[in-house]
């Protein structure tokens, strides 16, 4: 599918492994549910956006189990597990809920690195490497555009969230550009 | 694809001399049937520009524009007139529907200039109206309608009859953006039923509905963005 593509540049959220196990509480916290049910909701809820590998799921369930979130039952004559969420996993799940994410947990951002880097080289043409980024982030804007149309509630935001993000970098590209352009012109 | 609208190496400078100020620069650009194209660029970039002479508002001082295969330079300005009401529709940001006139009326009124009797020019209102979602509300006033509703028949009355291009203009502009969202998708919608769309916007989040993202810069075309094409 297009989307799986999209995952080169933006899905640089705030830390993955919190949000897929945050992700699984709120799965969990209306019932109980095999491994594999809990990849197949989390990714109809979050689009394709975010692919998890069945193993990542299992990971995090037995991190949970360790840390008193989640609590697996007995084991079904095919070997499956259901996995019921805890009295502990619920009071985490309403903290995730109602606590704001920092900012401050992004990672830094290469093309800010790499754009500030260009500004001091003496042989780099900054301009250009602007409008490289912008016709990029547009196309990846296109595609996320198109998925985006179809898709369900949950999914459309997700997308949405993500066209907001790569909006704000084509804002700021158009800045840099602005800034760049009026700072040639009268030099300090 | 057929081309709609076709400008070919176009300059266009407002006033002379000393003061001429180049507004765009050789600008060439297709848009065809079916086709959404958008147009980006800082203000005073030559995105209105553009659009005015793409629809024959405006000369061009240098090239040639093209509606549906008929150059408009050479027109006389009534035959101009006359190919902008039945080709070209519009769709500004703002007062786009006269407000004494229902909805359904004010589709019908370009039609109606044009000598298209009343009930055929009601009957094509009412197809128009539903094809942008607005079955039935052909008797309110705009006044009754919410800015996205306003929009949507700003969008019938541009494409009725045998109207195929269609110029917006930051039709989003007052809009909040699930409402802009919605018509960004009818106005997909309408593209891919045969319409050629070229808009204007300096929202980027808008432009990405668009088959082409045309950036201006300075009255030149700085860089066109188009997806991959093995995902169109």
């Amino acid at each position: 599918m297009l989307v799986t593509r999209l995952t080169v540049r933006i899905p640089r959220m705030h830390t993955q492994y919190m949000s897929i196990r945050h992700g699984l509480l709120a799965l969990l916290s209306q019932g109980a549910r095999y491994g594999y049910q809990l990849r197949t909701e989390f990714e109809a809820s979050t689009g394709a956006t975010w692919p998890l590998n069945i193993g990542q799921v299992y990971t995090t369930l037995s991190r949970m189990e360790r840390d008193g979130l989640v609590a697996p039952g007995e084991q079904d004559d095919q070997g499956r597990v259901v996995y019921a969420i805890t009295e502990q996993g619920r009071s985490e799940l309403a903290r995730w809920f109602s606590t704001p994410i920092a900012q401050a947990d992004r990672p830094r951002d290469e093309l800010v690195i790499k754009l500030a880097m260009a500004v001091i080289a003496p042989d780099v043409d900054a301009a250009a490497m602007i409008q490289a980024q912008r016709s990029a982030t547009m196309r990846t804007l296109q595609q996320l555009t198109k998925a985006k149309r179809g898709a369900g509630v949950a999914q459309r935001l997700v997308y949405d969230s993500m066209i907001f993000q790569a909006e704000a970098e084509q804002r700021w590209l158009d800045h840099c550009e602005s800034v760049l352009a009026a700072h040639s012109e009268r030099p300090e | 694809m057929t081309t709609v609208s076709r400008l070919t190496e176009v300059t266009k400078v407002h006033g002379s001399g000393a003061s001429a100020v180049p507004a765009l620069r050789g600008v060439s650009l297709e848009v065809a049937a079916g086709e959404l194209v958008a147009v980006m660029g800082p203000s005073g970039s030559g995105k209105s520009t553009l659009l005015n002479l793409a629809g024959g508002l405006e000369r061009a001082t240098e090239g040639t524009v093209e509606v549906e295969g008929v150059a408009i330079g050479g027109l006389p300005a009534k035959k101009l007139a006359a190919l902008r009401r039945r080709k070209v529709g519009y769709v500004f940001q703002d007062l786009n529907l006269i407000p004494s006139l229902t909805a359904a009326e004010n589709v019908m009124l370009p039609r109606e200039l044009d000598g298209v009797r009343t009930r055929k020019a009601r009957q094509e209102a009412e197809r128009a109206l539903g094809e942008v979602g607005l079955a039935g509300a052909g008797n309110r006033f705009p006044d009754e309608l919410s800015g996205g509703e306003r929009q949507r028949v700003a969008i019938a009355r541009a494409l009725t009859g045998e109207r195929r291009l269609l110029l917006a203009d930051e039709p989003t502009g007052a809009l909040d953006t699930p409402t802009g969202d919605d018509v960004l998708q009818l106005l997909r919608e309408r593209c891919d039923a045969g319409a050629a769309v070229l808009l204007v916007t300096h929202e980027p989040r808008y432009a990405a509905w668009a088959d082409r993202v045309v950036f201006l810069r300075d009255g030149a075309i700085a860089d066109t963005a188009e997806p991959m094409a093995s995902s169109r």
